[in-house]
């Protein structure tokens, strides 16, 4: 039941754009992705990068309440749960971006008056939560057959004092003077979605865009090696 | 791992769209676009190329491709919706350029008109039956639709039965409405299934594998025990042998089959049939 698809991922990724004093080479950590491990989800993964772990199942298209029901698409739900404590606000509002995320992507006018529900849950959190959590959602989204226009993916980084920029920052990055988390689109690069908290200024912003879409590409090409893999042994 | 040149390149390949002939049987993407047989020519080099434009009255030279599912048409390529590989079927006859379709693995079942199905019995209210199919809603079962049924003579059918029939109405917009019996009006293998035996769920990728023509699998099963079996495209398998613990191994025996290799396979037939 068990399909894994451990690829070693390690990259670097030059940013060839902007001349502000940052460090040479961003790396961003090593990724994990395993799928359909969960029997009671119709399609579930648990995606890992570096410490940060993050395991998602997806029930749909499935029956929705009559107060919930959308009469021209499905309704998406998103539940994440923290590692410990009951979810809160921080959690809410992160359900709600990762909604957004999703409801842009999947074609939800297929399956009218039904309802896809996401639950994520975080084994362990070590930096770049965020991005975990969508790229555990779009993994589990492929893996449970619900039909999509694009991939996504989501990329973290974090702006020092300095200005140097980090791609994918652990938890110890993260104490940097702006954090920002990016959700990407497969088919041309385009942003979804952006979640930002510090100060920052406006070539900052568009720097750390320009990273981000840059790294994006590893993740999409990572993937696509683990979904080829999958489909490889069947 | 990624060279800093070749990421640039990258980027200008993942977004132009490849043609449907040069991908099949290779794992397509969800966002992908394919073209379609008769528009490479005009993206080969690039750019605009000028055709000649005929004065005769020359039927349309385009081909009619059925998209299947996993794909959708846009604009006038295909867009991949669903992560699997791509196949295409030639024509039967003439007609058309065939049906291009992505073969995915899904648990999750979603009514297809024509579909032959498992379902239960949840409910019974008035004249119809609420049957579990799998799907996001119950569907709908008349008591008139089965063989022999009249408004005096009503089918014995009552709550927790499992039905074996087909889809007539199944689309995105209306609750699903199924039948026990064909267009002639015969039950055709259709209608309540017998007692006992063992209902159980595997992934719609098994079953399309386990009805495909010749398929291995079920004739070694049916060399093993003599047995009933009843394949729901919806997932669902019932299965009767003769005794209790035959019912058990083969339905052990075709979840299993998913995993395993056609030689393990043979390995584990051989061992049961020596017991």
């Amino acid at each position: 039941m068990e399909e894994e698809t451990h690829t070693d991922a390690k990259i670097r990724a030059e940013n060839g754009t902007g001349s502000s004093p940052r460090g040479p080479g961003c790396s961003l950590r090593h990724f994990a992705c395993e799928q359909n491990l969960l029997s009671r989800p119709d399609g579930s993964a648990s995606f890992l990068q570096g410490d940060t772990s993050v395991l998602a199942g997806v029930y749909g298209p499935a029956e929705v309440k009559v107060s919930k029901e959308i009469f021209n698409k499905a309704t998406l739900e998103v539940i994440l749960r923290p590692k410990i404590g009951l979810p809160g606000v921080a959690e809410k509002s992160r359900e709600r971006l990762i909604r957004n995320t999703c409801e842009a992507v999947v074609l939800g006018t297929l399956h009218p008056r039904t309802s896809i529900t996401v639950v994520l849950q975080v084994v362990s959190d070590a930096g770049s939560l965020l991005a975990c959590c969508l790229n555990a959602a779009c993994m589990a989204l492929v893996d449970a057959g619900v039909p999509m226009r694009a991939l996504f993916c989501g990329v973290a980084c974090a702006l020092d004092s300095d200005g140097t920029l980090v791609l994918d920052p652990t938890s110890k990055q993260e104490k940097a003077r702006a954090v920002l988390t990016f959700a990407l689109d497969s088919v041309e690069r385009k942003l979804l979605m952006s979640s930002t908290k510090g100060l920052y200024s406006d070539t900052e912003l568009q720097q750390c865009l320009a990273a981000a879409q840059a790294a994006s590409q590893h993740v999409f090409r990572f993937y696509r090696e683990s979904l080829q893999r999958r489909y490889s042994k069947s | 791992m990624a060279e800093p040149a070749s990421v640039a390149a990258e980027s200008l390949a993942g977004s132009r769209a490849r043609a449907a002939r040069t991908v099949l049987g290779q794992v397509v993407l969800p966002g992908e676009e394919l073209l379609l047989p008769e528009q490479e020519d005009a993206e080969g080099p690039g750019g605009a190329v000028e055709r000649p434009l005929s004065l005769n009255a020359r039927a349309c030279s385009r081909v009619r491709v059925v998209c299947g599912p996993g794909l959708r048409r846009c604009g006038d390529r295909l867009l991949v919706t669903k992560c699997g590989r791509l196949r295409h079927k030639e024509p039967g006859s003439g007609s058309g350029g065939g049906v291009y379709w992505v073969d995915s693995q899904q648990k999750r079942y979603v009514p297809v008109k024509g579909d032959h199905v498992i379902g239960i019995v949840t409910a019974k209210s008035g004249d119809i039956f609420k049957v579990d199919v799998g799907g996001s809603e119950p569907a709908s079962l008349s008591y008139l639709s089965f063989e022999g049924a009249t408004k005096r003579n009503r089918p014995n059918v009552q709550v927790g039965d499992l039905i074996y029939g087909q889809f007539v109405v199944a689309n995105k917009d209306m609750e699903p409405e199924m039948v026990c019996i064909d267009s002639c009006g015969r039950a055709n293998g259709m209608g309540v299934i017998g007692q006992d035996g063992l209902l159980f769920k595997v992934t719609l990728g098994l079953i399309r594998k386990l009805l495909a023509p010749d398929c291995e699998i079920i004739q070694e099963v049916g060399k093993l025990y003599p047995l009933e079996i009843v394949f729901g495209m919806n997932g669902r398998i019932w299965v009767k042998a003769k005794t209790i613990q035959q019912t058990l191994i083969l339905a052990n025996i075709l979840e299993a089959c998913e995993h395993m290799t056609s030689d393990q396979r043979k390995q584990i037939f051989s061992r049961l049939a020596e017991s």
